[in-house]
C-alpha cells in the first residue's frame, strides 16, 4: 500500500467509525447509487442475467444481502465488482430498477478507496494505470499506457509482453492510431494545470459529499 | 333496437363480467333501474374462461347459473350486449351515456339449435379459447353464454356463408340488415365493471413467449385444461402435441416489475397453486409442477390451500425469478437462474412452461371520461364527485369472491347517488 493510500485510510478509519456495524448506512452514505440497495427484494433476476455470472463470487443480489448482512470485509475485498463489464443486462431487467451497475461500480470506488481490494486485481490496476496516465497531460498517451501495462509485472514479462502485442502494435501506427512519437512528452491539452487542477477540485467535492473527510 | 327507458333514476353498469352482473343483481334487487352494458356477445366475462376456480375448484358455470337465475327473474335490469361505450357526459345525477351497439346478424327469434353453425364453412379465431383454436363464423360464445343466441362472425357478411346461415335457419333469426347504431341513454349514476386483461406476455422479452411454442400465458393454460378448450382438457404442448407432465409456472410474469406492471396481480399466486392441481388431475402421481416465485401470497384466507399444495408430492418451489428462457433442440423450455436459498445456478428443462401474467385494468385500452380518477397502474378509483365508481377487477386486481365484494359496495354506492338525486329533484318540484 502507498503511503498516500495509508494516510488515506486512517482518514477513511475514522470517517466509517461512526457506522459502527451498519454497513448498509454506510453504503448509502458513502457509495455511489448506494442508496438503491435498499430496494433490493433479493428476486435474482440480475444473478441469473449477468454474463459472467458463473465465473465470480458474489452476484449482485449476493453482495446486496451481504451488505445488509453487515458483511463488511467479505463485501469491500470481494473480486466480484471488477468483475462487471457493463453489459447492463442486470439493470435493464431488474424488476426494482436498481442500477446495479452503477452501484457495482460504486462498490469498487469505494474498496478502491479504503485500500480494500484484493492485490495484484487486473481491472484495478489497469483502472489505476489508466487514471494516472490520463492524468499527467489531459490526454491518453497510448503508447505509454500499453507500456506501462506490459511491465507492470516486471521486465522479462513486459519483454513478453510487448513481443507478444508486436503485430498489433504495427498495425495500430500503420493506421496511424499510435505514433512512436508520443514516448516523447506525447500530445496533451491546452491548459494542462488547468485540467489538473479541476481534478483536484472535483476529488475535493466528491470526498466531502462521500464524507471521507468527515 | 328499442332504447331502453332510462332516467336520472337508473344505474349505468358497464361490463357484464362477475363484478358487472353482482353490481346490476345488487341494485336492481334493491329496486333500482339498471342497464347493464357488455361489449362482448355474452355477460360472464373472464370468469367463465376458467376451467375450474379457486378456492373450492369449483367449474365457473355454477356461481354463473346462480347469476343469470337472478338475472332472469329480474325486470328491473336491462341487458345490452355487443355495446361499447363511447362517451359518458354531465356530472353526478345527470349523465349522459352514448353507446356504439355493434350489429350480432342474430335475432331475439334464436333458439340456439346450431343450424347455422353448421351451415357455415368460415372460420374465426375464437375468442373463448384466447384465439387457441378456431370456431365456426356462427358461433355460440360459450355454453353458459346470456344471451343464448347465436353471433354472425362480421367477417361472413356479404359472403355466400352469410345466405347459407340465413337458410339455414328455421326460425328467420337471421338478420343480414343489422347496422350498428349509436344510442344515448341518461343514467345518473355510473358502475365500472369492465374487469381485467392479461398483460401482454410478449414484452417480457427473455422469456420468449410468441418465440417458443411451449411458452404459454395462464390464462392460456386455463383453456388447456377445460375439456371445452382447445385440445379438450388435455395438457398438450404446442409445439409437438406430446402431453406435458413436467411442467414449470412462473410467478410475477409482468407484475410487481417497475419495466412492466409496478402492482402485484394477487391473484396469480394462487392461480398457479390451483393449476398445479390440474396437472395432478391429468398424470396423478406422475404429474410434476415447478412453481418459480420471488414469494408466495396466498391472499386473503388461502394459507391452507397454499400448504395443501406444499404438501403435494408432485408440486416442488424454487425461490427465484427466472432470469430468462432457452429452447433446446427438443423443443423444451430451459430455465436460466439463480436460486436465492441459497444461491445456487440452475438451468432446467421442462415441457412446457406457463407464465402466471399479471392483471392490468382492461379500461387501459379505452377512452375513460375526463374526471375518473384511476391509480398509477390504471385501475378505476371512481369521480370526485361520486357519481362514478369502479367495481371488481376493473377497479384493482382481485379474485371472483373480492369482486363480489367490491361490486356490492359499488352498488350501495350509486344507490345512494340515486337516493340524493331523488331527494334533490323532490325538493325542486
Ligand atoms: C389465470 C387466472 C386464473 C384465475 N383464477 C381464478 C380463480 O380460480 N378463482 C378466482 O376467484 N379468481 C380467479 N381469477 C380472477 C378472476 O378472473 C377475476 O376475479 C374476475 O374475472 C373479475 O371479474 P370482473 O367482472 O371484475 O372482470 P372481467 O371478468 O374481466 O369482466 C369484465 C367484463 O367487462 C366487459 N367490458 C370490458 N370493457 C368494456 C367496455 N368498454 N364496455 C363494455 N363492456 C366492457 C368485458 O367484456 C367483460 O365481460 C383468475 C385470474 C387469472 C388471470
Ligand atoms: S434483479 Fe434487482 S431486485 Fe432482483 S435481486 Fe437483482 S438487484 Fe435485487
Ligand atoms: S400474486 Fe404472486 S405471482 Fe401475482 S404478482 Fe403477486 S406475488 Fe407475483
Amino acid at each position: 500500500m502507498s503511503e498516500s493510500n495509508k494516510a488515506a485510510n486512517t482518514v477513511a478509519a475514522a470517517a466509517v467509525a461512526r457506522y459502527r456495524n451498519n454497513f448498509l448506512k454506510e453504503v448509502e452514505e458513502r457509495v455511489e447509487d448506494g442508496d438503491m440497495v435498499k430496494m433490493c427484494m433479493q428476486c435474482g433476476v440480475c444473478a441469473g442475467s449477468c454474463p459472467l455470472g458463473p465465473h465470480w463470487e458474489h452476484s449482485p443480489q449476493k453482495i446486496f444481502m451481504m451488505i445488509r448482512a453487515g458483511k463488511r470485509d467479505e463485501v469491500l475485498s470481494s473480486d466480484s465488482m471488477w468483475m462487471c463489464t457493463s453489459c447492463y443486462n442486470c439493470i435493464v431487467r431488474c424488476p426494482r430498477q436498481l442500477p446495479i451497475t452503477h452501484i457495482m461500480h460504486g462498490l469498487a470506488h469505494y474498496a478502491n478507496r479504503l485500500g480494500m481490494v484484493p492485490k495484484g486485481q487486473p481491472t484495478r490496476d489497469i483502472a489505476k494505470l489508466f487514471w494516472d496516465n490520463l492524468l499527467k497531460t489531459g490526454r491518453v498517451n497510448e503508447l505509454k499506457f500499453s507500456l506501462a501495462m506490459y511491465f507492470k509485472d516486471g521486465f522479462v514479462q513486459g519483454i513478453k509482453n510487448a513481443l507478444a502485442m508486436q503485430g498489433i502494435g504495427l498495425s495500430l501506427m500503420k493506421a496511424k492510431r499510435l505514433s512512436p512519437m508520443e514516448i516523447i512528452g506525447g500530445h496533451k491539452c491546452k491548459d494542462q494545470s488547468g485540467i489538473q487542477k479541476m481534478i483536484a477540485k472535483a476529488r475535493e467535492i466528491e470526498d466531502r459529499r462521500r464524507g471521507a473527510l468527515a | 333496437m328499442t332504447v331502453p327507458i332510462a332516467t336520472s333514476q337508473t344505474i349505468l353498469v358497464v361490463g357484464g363480467g362477475i363484478s358487472g352482473m353482482t353490481a346490476a343483481l345488487e341494485a336492481a334487487e334493491c329496486g333500482k333501474d339498471v342497464v347493464l352494458v357488455e361489449r362482448s356477445a355474452t355477460l360472464g366475462g373472464r370468469t367463465a374462461l376458467l376451467y375450474r376456480y379457486f378456492p373450492k375448484m369449483c367449474h365457473p358455470t355454477c356461481g354463473l347459473e346462480i347469476n343469470l337465475r337472478r338475472l332472469k327473474a329480474n325486470r328491473r335490469i336491462r341487458v345490452i350486449t355487443m355495446a361499447d361505450v363511447q362517451s359518458i357526459g354531465g356530472s353526478r345525477g345527470a349523465y349522459t351515456a352514448t353507446l356504439k351497439v355493434a350489429p350480432r346478424y342474430v335475432n331475439e327469434n334464436c333458439t340456439a339449435c346450431g343450424e347455422c353453425e353448421k351451415a357455415v364453412a368460415a372460420e374465426v379465431s375464437n375468442p373463448f379459447n384466447y384465439g387457441l383454436n378456431k370456431t365456426k363464423a356462427a358461433y355460440l360464445p360459450h355454453a353458459m353464454a346470456y344471451p343464448q343466441r347465436y353471433v354472425l362472425d362480421p367477417s361472413v357478411i356479404g359472403t355466400a356463408d352469410a345466405d347459407k346461415a340465413k337458410a339455414a335457419c328455421k326460425y328467420g333469426a337471421i338478420d343480414l340488415d343489422m347496422a350498428a347504431e349509436t344510442i344515448e341513454i341518461n343514467v345518473g349514476a355510473v358502475v365500472w365493471a369492465t374487469g381485467w386483461k392479461p398483460y401482454d406476455a410478449a414484452k417480457i422479452q427473455p422469456y420468449g413467449y410468441g418465440r417458443f411454442a411451449n411458452v404459454v400465458t395462464s390464462v392460456e393454460f386455463e383453456r388447456m385444461a377445460d375439456p371445452a378448450g382447445p385440445t379438450g382438457g388435455k395438457l398438450l404442448r404446442p409445439s409437438d402435441g406430446k402431453e406435458a407432465k413436467n411442467i414449470a409456472f412462473i410467478q410475477c410474469a409482468g407484475s410487481r416489475d417497475e419495466n412492466h406492471l409496478r402492482h402485484c396481480s394477487r391473484i396469480c399466486c394462487m392461480a398457479s397453486l390451483k393449476q398445479t392441481q390440474y396437472v395432478r388431475e391429468a398424470h396423478g402421481d406422475t404429474a410434476k409442477s415447478t412453481i418459480y416465485y420471488i414469494d408466495i401470497r396466498a391472499i386473503d384466507r388461502f394459507e391452507d390451500f397454499y400448504r395443501n399444495v406444499q404438501n403435494d408430492s408432485t408440486v416442488t418451489f424454487v425461490k427465484s425469478k427466472v432470469a430468462r428462457i432457452a429452447e433446446d433442440k427438443n423443443g423444451d423450455p430451459i430455465l436460466h437462474g439463480v436460486d436465492t436459498e441459497g444461491y445456487h445456478r440452475y438451468a432446467t428443462a421442462h415441457d412446457l412452461v406457463v407464465l402466471a401474467v399479471g392483471m392490468e385494468p382492461e379500461s387501459n385500452g379505452i377512452r375513460l371520461p375526463d374526471d375518473i380518477v384511476c391509480d398509477s397502474s390504471g385501475f378505476i378509483e371512481g369521480s370526485p364527485d361520486g357519481g362514478q365508481i369502479g367495481a371488481g377487477a376493473s377497479a384493482s386486481p382481485l379474485d371472483v369472491n373480492r369482486s363480489v365484494q367490491s361490486a356490492t359496495a359499488a352498488a350501495l354506492r350509486a344507490i345512494k347517488v340515486i337516493h340524493k338525486t331523488a331527494s334533490a329533484e323532490m325538493a325542486q318540484k
